[in-house]
């Protein structure tokens, strides 16, 4: 019997995210294999990433969101593991990074890459927001994770989501998903763009296209009846967010 | 001390200003017109500046949008048109966020910090009086109970003095009467128990310790030991020996079922899931706490709640909350407020942003909810907040520790939080000294819980501990003292790992610091459980050991300090007699005449308080996380319809789920507590079958906020609330299997004594087979046939539209239990059998309410006629058909290709086919004589409902 070759996936968890479940559910789904573990092993080198294909910020309130979302993990990825992250990126790895996972991305420097800056800051109506949300997949964005992929509808939950970036750095960033209306148009305005995040972005990658951060929730969405109308007969199996991990792991695997 | 304000550059949205300035112009204040708020950081140690650069630059500021100032700030003075304040946290308060600001500062290499403490800036511009700043100060700014204005340059905090050990013991043996009852009074005994206590001693010899005292007290209290409801009453001429035990439990005694796991003996009932899985349910009020901070009284009522989950069985993984709120009227007036209490629409956003702050960082979804309002809930408003857990089957019995076995803490430091309630609160000073550094509330730290979370679950699955219980009210003496019961316990209080030093052995044995776990440690699990928590950032400290004697003896620094025979401490206190009372009034309707137009009335109904929409609140709640939800808390065609309860799959990849929903009804029990409690019961059973759940499996919990329980006509009517748990109980087949009760909330204003109504919270669990049977309360189809089922009465008691109308009395719905059952088992059938397309019970507002909300939540409109409503007795005007709020009614839509076999399905009981969908936009009404009562837009009847929670 031939052994299918099955992605190795590592979903790094620190106090505070709570994610972590539901992103491995749907990557075992998907059909890879997982590593659930806490920084403190990467920090003290008691585990290696160079081991795994596909890393995985998931979201949450790391370290409580205090100063701001991802502050204090984002400083702790740069200050202990940029070398090692650096190294996973140059040699083909993926990083997925969701909600609170996209906010660490950026306070460390992950995204957008090449010493650009973006922040995720708080939402204009100055709450937590917790809505779904139809999006639109930039279909010129070289990003791994969103191939093949035209609309998704998904939940967001955060009070931190608005990207926010230099008026005339905006523009040249890989956006590779955006906040649209239910017809597909944009601008999209409050609530379908529920933050206020500029140019409505909703996930960014980095120029490989191998480094993707957003922040709606796939992992919320990976069977028909979490879809808020599946009751109406509006969704179907398996939910929109499922292709963001197959298309993961069909990369890796065609690799 | 070093200071840095942080700032949102000029061009960047000020939400956090914005809002406050809502909030000021709500105070009828007009005379603010902007306001900025800022983060201030205060850094005590030996630190360079160049160290303080870069902490403002790489931790503190995000500088594309923020900017930072290093230097000391202006306190309450006027600079220009601006007036600013910085809100601290008083000392003693634990501020959550110190952590991990040191952690991130030990990332950057700095080492010299010691200490960080932060505070809020609030800079108004404008030229309000000195009054209206006091206003907003009070108002807005600052809870004394934990928060101070800085209004200097902050000093060194003292150091804290050091405890010296000195036993103390109290004169019980030759104490007189009037000596015995101001113990008594401090420690809150009855005369009954402090003279059983001074007999107790008197048999020793000795005199009590102060710690053995505070034990038995913390034992022997109403929040532990339910006294009440253990009482022996005389009622009514009857004796009922034990209120819980002759009605509550008895009925699962009774019912017997097999698939309750632990009732009525752990920190919350356990049920079977499916042959591999557990369901843990726990309801908790937290009452006064949020009455005097609601934002820290609500998130640890929250947190712990989600420990007493976490404390069942062996442990269960926290997966879903629901939190209800009693509030006062969010309008009156500030003059009308009784004194010392904070005004309800404060509360109501202090315990809103409680509940998502602490709820939401720890990933547990807050799937479903209710938020009722009353003028006399001013003074005392309710918290309910209630915890799922899914534990594995060979994890859902109590644990049992051996004798050697170590008695472990697990979590945050102890301090001197709750101890003795509020001795502390001062606005001038900005360090007390901490000799009275306490306060009985605390914020809470989230993230300290979920590491503990993360450490003891993983524990559990390694099997590390034997037992394990919370540190709830009481602290260590509840937790140590209930654990120890069967064997015995010997506790080395000296090892608790303190916050700040000085405590006494007292202080640290009753003290409540919030996120500790106890847990019963064999000893050689001991080292991999430390390695565990210190890998998930937590402590475990071994403070004593479990023993063969039943005693509990405990030590400071090697002096034996408290020495009790666990007999008496659990077992000794006398029972308490109580005379209740019962005189049933009957309520014929108020006259009442020239009714509102029906539309009017409609829209007023919608737009009560009570039955609003709360979207407001549902939204900054995460109720997707874990990402288990199949039936929202709002759903519909443009997701913003209120749905009857909440689905989740709390296993992946099963389809099996559970239905969770809340009854509950203090209108009526003004009327009639019996037929409170029994719709109560009914209305959570009936949202589990609008959904499309079953009765098969289906567990209750009690949760009652009462008056006084002393008094002879609240006790009568607590007993008969009681009673009517029991009957509904056995006729529906739903055992209860965990409850908790909050008394004597009441309060004393201008001389008079004023009670809340008495409330009765029931929340259901269900168990449904296969999800994919759910059902939304959404009108789905233009076409398709609406049907009410079960029969309306002339029950307008406590109902919107009464309310509506400023009138009181009238007959409060009843409970027809075989009627009820055998409608609910026929419509769980045609859910079963997918033969209905939306499902609506009906409650606040009754049809009216019901059938607008299925028309907004779908985006359609309808057509009723009245003159097709299933009636019985004497209902003899349109208003009363469209409002009353007779229980066991469901509105439903079906296809007409499937009617002929939905009402062969109901054939023998009252229902009606009342109309259809249409695709209008307009919801209109024909009267029972035949004519249009309403046609009006589904829209306007939408934002009438939206309207008023739209903050």
């Amino acid at each position: 019997m031939v052994k299918t070759f099955k992605p190795e996936v590592l979903i790094i968890r620190a106090p505070g995210t709570n994610c972590d479940y539901e992103t491995a559910f749907a990557f075992e789904e998907a059909g890879a294999e997982i590593s659930r573990i806490h920084i403190s092993q990467l920090v003290e080198k008691s585990l290696k990433m160079s081991n795994y294909q596909i890393l995985v910020l998931p979201g949450g309130f790391t370290y409580g969101d205090d100063i701001t979302g991802g502050r204090i993990m984002g400083n702790e990825i740069r200050l202990k593991l940029k070398d090692d992250i650096d190294r996973f990126i140059s040699s083909g790895g993926l990083i997925l990074g969701i909600c609170n996972g996209f906010q660490v991305m950026t306070n460390a420097g992950i995204l957008p890459g090449k010493k650009q800056r973006v922040s995720l800051t708080g939402n204009d109506s100055g709450r937590f927001e917790c809505r779904w949300v139809h999006l639109a997949v930039n279909p010129s964005s070289n990003c791994v994770f969103t191939q093949g992929i035209e609309r998704l509808y998904l939940p967001v939950a955060n009070s931190e989501g608005k990207l926010v970036a230099d008026e005339n750095k905006l523009n040249s960033l890989n956006a590779a998903l955006y906040y649209c209306t239910e017809a597909g148009t944009r601008p999209a305005a409050f609530p379908d763009n529920p933050s206020g995040s500029l140019n409505d972005i909703a996930g960014i990658s980095d120029e490989t296209g191998r480094v993707f951060g957003m922040m709606p929730h796939p992992e919320r969405h990976i069977r028909q009846n979490q879809h808020p109308r599946w009751t109406r007969g509006e969704a179907s199996h398996p939910g929109d967010g499922f292709k963001v991990f197959t298309n993961a792991v069909e990369w890796v695997k065609r690799l | 001390m070093q200071r840095v304000e942080v700032s949102l550059l000029p061009h960047m949205p000020d939400a956090r200003g914005r809002s406050l300035e809502r909030d000021i112009y709500d105070l009828g204040i007009s005379s603010v017109n902007r306001v900025r708020v800022l983060d201030v950081y205060y850094f005590d140690g030996n630190v360079t500046p160049e160290e303080v650069e870069t902490l403002c630059r790489e931790a503190l500021t995000d500088t594309l949008t923020q900017e930072y100032r290093i230097g000391p700030g202006s306190y309450d003075t006027i600079d220009g048109d601006s007036f600013s304040y910085e809100v601290t946290y008083n000392a003693g308060v634990e501020d959550p966020v110190e952590d991990s600001i040191l952690k991130t500062i030990a990332d950057l290499g700095i080492t010299s910090i010691n200490t960080v403490k932060t505070a809020t800036r609030y800079e108004l511009y404008g030229n309000p009086t000195q009054a209206e700043l006091k206003t907003i100060c009070s108002r807005l700014l600052v809870n004394p109970t934990v928060q101070h204005i800085v209004t200097g340059e902050l000093s060194e905090p003292p150091k804290a003095p050091e405890y010296e050990f000195e036993l103390k013991t109290v004169e019980v043996l030759g104490s007189n009467d009037e000596m015995l009852k101001r113990i008594a009074g401090e420690l809150g005994f009855s005369q009954d128990e402090i003279k059983t206590i001074q007999d107790y001693y008197a048999s020793l010899g000795r005199n009590p310790t102060d710690a053995e005292l505070e034990t038995l007290a913390q034992t022997w209290s109403e929040h532990c030991g339910h006294k009440t409801f253990k009482a022996r009453f005389n009622f009514n001429e009857t004796v009922i020996d034990g209120l819980l035990a002759s009605t509550i439990m008895r009925a699962t005694k009774e019912l017997d079922k097999p698939w309750c796991l632990s009732v009525f003996k752990d920190n919350a009932g356990v049920i079977s899931f499916d042959d591999e899985w557990a369901l843990a349910f726990k309801v908790e009020t937290h009452n006064h706490p949020s009455a005097i901070e609601p934002y820290g009284g609500a998130a640890t009522g929250l947190g712990g709640c989600v420990r007493d989950i976490l404390g069942t069985g062996l442990s269960a993984r926290p997966i879903a909350s629901t939190d209800v709120f009693c509030l006062g009227l969010p309008e009156m007036p500030y003059e009308d407020l009784p004194e010392g209490s904070l005004h309800p629409r404060r509360i109501f956003k202090g315990v809103k942003s409680g509940v998502a702050d602490y709820g939401n960082r720890l990933g547990i979804p807050t799937v479903n909810g209710a938020v009722l309002f009353d003028r006399r809930y001013t003074a005392n408003p309710l918290v309910y907040c209630g915890t799922v857990g899914l534990l594995p089957q060979w994890a859902a019995d109590t644990g049992q520790q051996k004798p050697g076995d170590l008695i472990v803490v697990v979590g945050g430091r102890t301090g001197r939080d709750g101890i003795h309630g509020v001795t502390f609160a001062s606005t001038e000073l900005n360090y007390t000294s901490t000799d009275e550094a306490q306060s009985s509330v605390q914020i809470g730290n989230p993230i300290t819980e979920k590491k503990v979370i993360d450490a003891i679950l993983e524990a559990r699955d390694k099997k590390l501990f034997s037992r394990i219980t919370d540190c709830g009210g009481g602290g260590f003496s509840s937790a140590i003292g209930e654990m120890g019961e069967n064997t015995g316990a010997r506790v080395y209080l000296d090892r608790v790992p303190l916050k700040y030093a000085g405590l006494s052995y007292t202080e640290i044995w009753i003290s409540e610091s919030q996120e500790r776990m106890l847990l019963a440690v064999p000893p050689e699990c001991f080292d991999e459980l430390a390695e565990i928590c210190q890998r998930e950032g937590t402590e475990a400290t071994v403070i004593g050991e479990f023993s063969d004697d039943k005693m509990l003896k405990l030590y400071y620094q090697d002096n034996l300090v408290c020495e009790l025979d666990m007999q008496f401490l659990h077992h000794g206190i006398p029972r308490l007699e109580l005379e209740a009372t019962y005189i049933p009034r009957e309520q014929p309707n108020p006259p009442y005449e020239g009714t509102l137009e029906p539309a009017r009335a409609l829209k007023e109904v919608l737009s009560s308080w009570n039955t609003c929409s709360k979207e407001w609140v549902i939204r900054q709640y995460d109720h997707e996380v874990q990402g288990g939800s199949v039936l929202k808390p709002l759903a519909g065609r443009h997701n913003d319809g209120p749905m009857d309860g909440a689905v989740i799959q709390p296993v992946p990849g099963s389809k099996k789920g559970i239905i969770i929903t809340n009854g509950i009804n203090p209108a009526y029990g003004d009327i009639d507590p019996y037929w409170m409690a029994a719709s109560a019961i009914e209305e959570a059973l009936r949202q589990v079958i609008a959904v499309g759940g079953s009765l098969d499996r289906v567990a209750l919990l009690d949760n009652f906020s009462w008056g006084s329980s002393r008094r002879a006509e609240s006790l009568g009517a607590l007993v008969r609330a009681c009673q009517a748990c029991y009957d509904l109980a056995i006729a529906f087949e739903t055992p209860f299997i965990s409850g908790k009760d909050s008394l004597n909330n009441e309060y004393e204003h201008e001389g008079r004594l004023l009670s809340i109504p008495h409330t009765l919270l029931i929340s259901a669990l269900a168990v449904i087979e296969d999800t994919s049977t759910v059902i939304s309360a959404d009108f789905k189809k233009a076409g398709n046939l609406i049907y009410l089922v079960g029969s309306t009465l002339d029950e307008m008691g406590g109902s919107e539209y009464f309310k509506v109308l400023g009138l009181s009395g009238g007959k409060v719905p009843r409970v027809f239990v075989l009627k009820a059952l055998d409608i609910m088992q026929r419509l769980s059938k045609a859910t079963r059998e997918k033969m209905l397309e939306s499902c609506h019970d009906l409650s606040d507002g009754g049809l009216g309410a019901g059938i607008a909300e299925m028309a907004f939540a779908g985006d359609l409109g309808a057509h009723i006629k009245l003159g097709n409503v299933p009636l019985e007795g004497a209902v003899t005007k349109d208003d009363i058909i469209l409002f009353s709020q007779s229980n066991s009614r469901f509105l439903c839509e079906v296809v007409p290709e499937k009617a002929a076999e939905f009402e062969k399905l109901l054939y023998g009981t009252e229902f009606g086919c009342i109309g259809s969908i249409e695709d209008t936009g307009k919801l209109k009404i024909t009267g029972t004589i035949g004519e249009e009562i309403m046609n009006e837009p589904v829209s306007n009847l939408k934002r009438a409902w939206q309207e008023p929670l739209k903050w």
